[in-house]
């Protein structure tokens, strides 16, 4: 599996709290056996009108497209478990996620997919937001050893629990591999439960 | 860090070992599957050559996408009908409990855990789906996953898991007639905030969770994940035993007597440590209507709607702005003003027995408004028999309510039930986002069902207790 460490890119604003998962993906594409199409999805009702046309939306923007890096705000993420919201966003480009907080679900899920779902204070997101805004082709550079976000003449701090750090840098963010190497032990463990 | 709650003793009784990442591989107990968020993970099993570790703890039903008028088969969905196809393809090939129509115990996943008696207190429960919350009711560490760790606990019956935090909310007193768990759920989300249970489980207690029914704390625990706690929990009690008694997956005879031995263990001890602790009165709390897009967006339903100038901070102020404009609503606008189209009673945060009897008094000889469209749908193969042996699903016919066939229905329209254009719905559900109900425009009122019953009555949003019951 493949280390996780530097991301480069340019960064796709998506300003306000609280955005929830059936907003980055209508259940309606959750009807859909695979993943392999989700890519198509993010922000769907937010990005087209019911005939089709575009509204206008950061993804849907000509500067944003190719966009590898996601700055959102309070809550980002919360809502239903749907695999498919992260899924939509990284199949889409986005291979990681700058924001205020995320709903714990979708971080979680974030890290499933190799994806760093990192924690930044309000003040230097907004930062980043605007400096996406204002030149949208600076170029982003996101850094799981120093733990932090330079672009332009910025650097700014951001947080990822070190347990999921760990797991992106060193290439285990695939935890099956490491929970099959314990078989023996959860057999112990579940012997002991008394309920099984 | 938290000691001595239910939360550490079943975290400690379940964790395996430490892995290289520091994350614990904690045992899951009872995985609970359903047909939208599998299919994936069963197709990575397949690519990795992996078996389900073990099958005889995990149950599968579907309930999302079926639909809720006619269950006939080939349903005319044709991507529901293939999904429906893919459960039963897959619980068949790796040996997996299913439960479809056919074995008349199908229904939302989250209400068949507890009625079959297959969530017991002190386990691990994972389900892929947010709502798993509910089963904390029992004094569990229940909790919504994604995909690939459903992949995860079907190959391994294992996850990586970084520790919660523990808050106690605790609420003493008695809540006024007319207050019902949904309500109490919608105002501790309305104090606490929508993001203020962020890695937080939550522990429910006082007064008003000691006397609360077994279904009532499934309603609240349901909403922990609304305000963003992952997991909640009661401590198991008599009444949890009481419930749980005699049902089909529940231990029997001496293993019964063990069992509960084992059960009363469980609970928080009086020298337990918190990472937080917050207290409110069970007397503030009024009868509650959603008015925004978040479930925290919410008023007691005699007061007026918020006045987004008064709040400080931006980003919330922002969300209530973005609430007005979805909703159609203005600051100050009494709720008793809002009309509805159409009003849904079901789901797993009250699509139960009590839930559907307590919507069923105040629809009782009373009829739906004209122009409102209100159906009931149980949550459950077995709900729906056990209301039509209390003759509720007449009651509810007689008074204009359809009567529907079990499952998630309107609670997020990945089935035929969805509001079209900007309707606006009176619903017992849990979420009000954007599009939740399957119109991108569509508008949700979250209430507790004798609400959502009351306003199907009146037209628009009204105080139950306005209706004597
Ligand atoms: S009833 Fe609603 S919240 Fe519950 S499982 Fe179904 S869709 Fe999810």
């Amino acid at each position: 599996m493949s280390k996780v460490i530097h991301i480069k890119g340019r960064a796709v604003p998506v300003v306000g709290d609280d955005i929830d998962t059936d907003r980055i993906i209508p259940a309606r594409y959750l009807k859909e056996i695979t993943f392999s199409k989700m890519g198509n999805y993010p922000f769907y009702d937010e990005r087209f009108n019911a005939d089709g046309s575009k509204k206008d939306h950061p993804f849907n923007r000509p500067e944003y497209q190719g966009a590898s890096i996601l700055l959102g705000n309070v809550n980002f993420g919360c809502g239903s478990s749907r695999e498919h919201a992260p899924q939509s966003l990284v199949r889409w480009g986005i291979r990681a996620i700058v924001a205020e907080s995320f709903a714990e679900i979708f971080a979680g899920n974030c890290v499933m997919l190799g994806t760093p779902a990192l924690v930044a204070s309000k003040e230097d997101v907004a930062k980043l937001q605007k400096l996406a805004k204002d030149e949208p082709q600076t170029e982003f550079n996101v850094d799981l050893e120093s733990m932090s976000v330079q672009a332009g003449s910025l650097v700014v701090p951001v947080k990822l629990p070190e347990s999921r750090r760990k797991a992106l840098v060193e290439g285990t963010w695939d935890s099956t591999a490491l929970l099959l190497a314990n078989a023996d032990k959860v057999k112990a463990t579940a012997q002991k439960l008394g309920y099984l | 860090m938290a000691k001595n709650t239910l939360y550490n003793k079943v975290w400690d009784a379940h964790n395996v070992a430490t892995l290289p990442t520091g994350q614990t591989q904690l045992f899951i107990g009872l995985h609970l599957v359903h047909e939208v968020t599998s299919p994936q993970a069963f197709d990575m099993l397949r690519e990795r050559g992996l078996k389900v570790a073990y099958p005889n703890r995990t149950f599968a039903t579907m309930d999302h996408i079926v639909p809720t008028k006619s269950q006939i088969r080939p349903f005319a969905d044709v991507e529901a009908e293939q999904m429906m196809q893919a459960i039963e393809v897959n619980t068949k090939e790796f040996g997996v409990n299913f439960f479809d129509f056919a074995s008349g115990r199908q229904g939302v996943v989250h209400i068949i855990g507890p009625e079959l008696g297959l969530t017991q207190p002190g386990q691990t429960i994972a389900c892929g789906d947010s709502h798993t919350s509910t089963h904390g009711a029992f004094g569990t560490l229940a909790f919504g996953i994604g995909t690939s760790q459903v992949r995860d606990v079907l190959a391994t019956q294992c996850l990586a898991m970084d520790p919660m935090k523990v808050r106690r909310i605790e609420i003493n007193g008695k809540l006024k007639s007319g207050v019902t768990p949904k309500d109490v759920a919608l105002y501790i989300i309305n104090r606490l905030g929508v993001k203020g249970g962020l890695g937080y489980a939550y522990e429910y207690a006082g007064d008003v969770f000691d006397s609360m029914t077994m279904e009532g704390r499934m309603t609240v625990c349901n909403m922990s994940i609304e305000g963003g706690a992952r997991a909640g929990y009661v401590n198991p009690d008599e009444t949890t035993f009481a419930y749980l008694k005699g049902r089909e997956y529940s231990p029997k005879g001496a293993d019964w007597d063990a069992a509960v031995a084992r059960w009363k263990k469980l609970a928080s001890e009086k020298n337990a440590e918190y990472d937080d602790v917050v207290r409110y009165n069970a007397a503030d709390i009024e009868p509650m209507v959603t008015w925004g897009v978040t479930p925290g967006q919410s008023v007691g339903v005699r007061q007026t709607l918020p006045d987004p100038a008064t709040i400080a901070d931006s980003g919330e102020r922002q969300s209530v702005e973005l609430a007005y404009k979805h909703m159609k609503l203005k600051p100050g606008q009494k709720t008793s003003d809002i009309a509805i189209n159409v009003a849904f009673v079901g789901s797993c945060t009250n699509g139960r027995i009590e839930d559907l009897r307590a919507a069923a008094a105040v629809a009782k000889g009373r009829k739906v408004a004209q122009g409102v469209e209100a159906f009931v749908v149980p949550g459950s193969m077995k709900v729906r028999e056990q209301a039509m042996q209390e003759g509720l699903d007449k009651i509810f016919t007689e008074a204009g309510f359809e009567w529907r066939l079990a499952g998630c229905s309107m609670c997020l329209a990945m089935n035929p039930d969805q509001l079209k254009g900007d309707q606006i719905s009176a619903s017992s559900s849990n979420r009000n986002f954007i599009g939740r109900q399957g119109s991108p425009t569509g508008r949700t009122l979250l209430m507790s069902p004798a609400m959502v019953a009351a306003a199907a009555i009146a037209g628009h949003v009204v105080d139950v207790r306005e209706l004597s019951v």
